[in-house]
């Protein structure tokens, strides 16, 4: 889940890492009394959670208090990537001498957290360790004690930094490390972190990641920055299509069916379980189908949220025919899934036979789950028939339709 | 003739009074020769059995109770307690931990990680369906009942490996149907971070004589298969490897994760496009469909190795 740069910097500041005289407004009125507040030339920043700003026009330098004003009048409505901000950032121009770069990522390989640091901040640090790694430091944390102050320095004098800076920019580092585990994690950067002329180092940008599992027990972190729990923070909003979906898989705690996500197309997919549903979907469109949407079912979920999602994605516009296809299930009844995508035809007042292009879940339970389908004279297949088959021929029959 | 466990293979169930658990306990009993859970834990629920197998309060008490060392463990407490269950386990010398449970933090699945390599102990998972030793023995739900376990998986040659439970499944049903039996196939884990990865693995199955070519299911997220890549070019294996690429189509949906936690995409070398080129420099024959995987398996076998 990730946070708006205002949320990332309050962070950074709970961590003890110095900050700029920062505010944070929703309206132009109050991004004009914090630049009063500050007191000379500011920056303007749009709060959304999409990167690009500077060159969408959602960052602008104000020199007095009404020009402020009329930025953050400007920004608030400037959509960038299809988001819309959720207030400004309105931070003091700082005197920057050299910018710097501290970040914190896991390094899944290794299992465990490593730290990044650079002489070389402001720019994407994926480029600097491309073009200049002698300017990268790196180090790895232990996952069962906490991060000691000497690695932050080891890794902070690995790209050449020393004197006062080096002092400066360990504390910084450390506390940094301490934070991405202490609240959960999984990105955790200060780019660029500024040292000002004055010789002190302060935070010009922050971006923090939080695991979604973490969620639950970081609660009170959330709470107190005003997230709620129904903010998902996904790449793109959930269309009220997808929004019914998780109501079909909150209709009771037995199973899974939902993770729906919405796509265009007019072939409805019931399909799962996680990595069944991935390997559906893409065998589908290598057959030339076009999906409407991505959905998970697994876990043994009830005939009524089996029917739930199959009447969902049946009703969605634009959809002509279902496919309800599983890798091969062991713990989820073949016959429950046969039960609910029948009930949700015949509740629409569809011929199955008609609305679903192909019946392919194999396992257990499926001679009875098959006996249901062939009273309705649904086309279904056991596991002779391979998952890229099943999609192929529902592609087939879909494109019968649309001829 | 088989990699991490066997018959004699000794394990508990944490967490076993589970509706899950209990299942999952039906289903190791019965399957091949019967695997032997040695006893369950689940706090307060001392002195009841499930299919006969006792409960204990503590892992401790469990290993008493056996009077022996356990080889391993079964964990499938919720996400909350799944750490200090593990903990618990490593503790008390079990050495081969299956953690079912999923929604599981990184930083607590990192901190088992690195206490269970400390303790010279091995996990597999989490958010896994375990491992199987086709007609022998199976450690965790992978197959489900022993009877729909038994259509699935058959004994033979190639190891199987994969980032979805359900996958293992359906891949080695697939083998099996062309005459393809499976050493040992293990549901990995479909999270960022977990316990064994392929790289891990592969010196198991590299040890194993049964075993004679590698099929892998794999995803976009994470760098394991980019591991892989880099394993399999600096150690010369004289196994050779087929996979499978499954979420081709989230390569259009960057920053949006699918089927899995691991999937989340954290950067470019994390695409299926990407991991599908470093799979085959390095050797590793890409399979379009599941049902071509047989062939390929058989083409590979056919033009190098012998054991």
């Amino acid at each position: 889940m990730r946070f708006y740069e205002y949320e990332s910097r309050e962070i950074v500041k709970r961590a003890g890492i110095p900050v700029t005289k920062y505010g944070f407004a929703r309206t132009a009125e109050e991004a004009r009394d914090i630049a009063e507040d500050i007191g000379g030339p500011v920056v303007i920043k749009s709060q959304v959670l999409t990167g690009g700003r500077m060159k969408a026009g959602g960052v602008k330098f104000a020199d007095t208090p009404p020009e402020a004003s009329g930025y953050a009048e400007e920004i608030l409505q400037l959509e960038i990537n299809g988001h819309m901000p959720r207030g400004v950032l309105v931070d003091p121009k700082a005197e920057v001498k050299q910018e710097y770069y501290a970040g914190v990522v896991w390094d899944g390989i290794r299992k465990k957290p490593v730290m990044l640091f650079s002489d070389m901040g402001g720019i994407d640090i994926e480029e600097v360790d491309r073009e200049h790694p002698e300017r990268v430091g790196r180090g790895h944390l232990s996952n069962l004690t906490e991060a000691p102050e000497f690695r932050a320095k080891e890794v902070v004098a690995q790209t050449g930094v020393t004197a006062r800076q080096l002092t400066r920019a360990t504390p910084i580092l450390a506390r940094l490390a301490r934070l991405f585990s202490d609240y959960d994690m999984t990105l955790a950067e200060i780019n660029p972190l500024g040292e000002l002329e004055d010789g002190s180092f302060v935070a010009l940008d922050a971006h923090m990641e939080m695991e979604n599992e973490a969620r639950p027990r970081q609660a009170q972190l959330l709470a107190e920055l005003g997230v709620g729990d129904t903010e998902t923070r996904e790449a793109r909003e959930a269309t009220p299509f997808e929004i019914k979906g998780e109501q079909v898989d909150a209709m009771d705690h037995r199973g899974v069916a939902g993770n729906v996500t919405e796509f265009d197309g007019n072939l409805g997919l019931v399909i799962g379980a996680g990595g069944g549903s991935l390997t559906l979907f893409d065998a589908v469109r290598k057959y030339g189908g076009k999906p409407a949407n991505y959905c998970e079912i697994g876990g043994n979920p009830s005939v009524a949220k089996a029917a739930g999602l199959a009447k969902l994605v049946l009703s969605k516009p634009g959809v002509d025919k279902i496919a309800v296809m599983m890798s091969i299930v062991s713990n989820t009844r073949v016959d429950i899934v046969a039960r609910g995508v029948v009930k949700a035809c015949l509740e629409l007042g569809f011929d199955p036979a008609e609305k679903i292009a192909i019946f392919r879940i194999p396992g257990a339970w499926e001679d009875e789950g098959f006996k249901i389908l062939e009273k309705y004279g649904v086309e279904y297949c056991d596991r002779s028939v391979s998952m890229h088959e099943a999609a192929r021929r529902a592609v087939e029959k879909i494109q019968g339709v649309a001829a | 003739v088989s990699i991490l466990i066997n018959e004699e293979t000794t394990f508990i169930v944490q967490g076993i009074t589970g509706r899950e658990a209990v299942n999952l306990t039906r289903e190791c009993l019965d399957y091949g020769s019967g695997a032997k859970v040695v006893g369950g834990v689940t706090p307060g629920r001392k002195g009841r059995d499930v299919h006969g197998v006792p409960v204990f309060d503590t892992v401790e008490q469990a290993v008493a109770d056996h009077g022996a060392p356990v080889d391993g463990s079964v964990v499938t407490v919720p996400p909350a307690f799944t750490k200090d269950a593990v903990f618990e386990a490593l503790e008390h010398g079990v050495k081969l931990i299956v953690i079912v449970t999923e929604r599981i933090p990184r930083r607590d699945v990192a901190q088992m990680v690195e206490l269970a390599n400390e303790k010279d102990a091995r996990i597999i998972g989490p958010n896994c369906l375990g491992v199987i030793v086709p007609d022998v023995i199976k450690m965790g739900g992978i197959g489900g009942p022993a009877k729909d376990a038994a259509k699935a998986y058959s004994p033979g040659p190639v190891g199987v490996m994969s980032r979805s439970g359900g996958m293992t499944t359906e891949i080695s049903s697939t083998l099996t149907a062309a005459g393809l039996g499976q050493s040992t196939a293990v549901s990995i884990g479909g999270d960022a971070i977990i316990g064994s990865t392929y790289t891990e693995l592969m010196p198991l199955f590299e040890a194993d004589e049964q075993s004679q070519a590698i099929v892998i299911y794999t995803e976009p997220g994470g760098r394991m298969e980019a591991d892989l890549a880099r394993w399999v070019t600096e150690n010369n294996s004289r196994l050779p490897i087929v996979a499978f690429m499954a979420g081709k189509f989230m390569d259009e949906m960057p920053g949006m994760s699918f089927g899995h936690a691991g999937t989340i995409v954290e950067g470019k070398a994390d695409t299926a496009s990407e991991k599908i080129a470093r799979l085959q420099e390095a050797g590793i024959t890409v399979a379009e469909e599941i049902a071509e995987i047989p062939d390929l398996v058989k083409d590979r076998i056919g033009s190098g190795v012998t054991s």
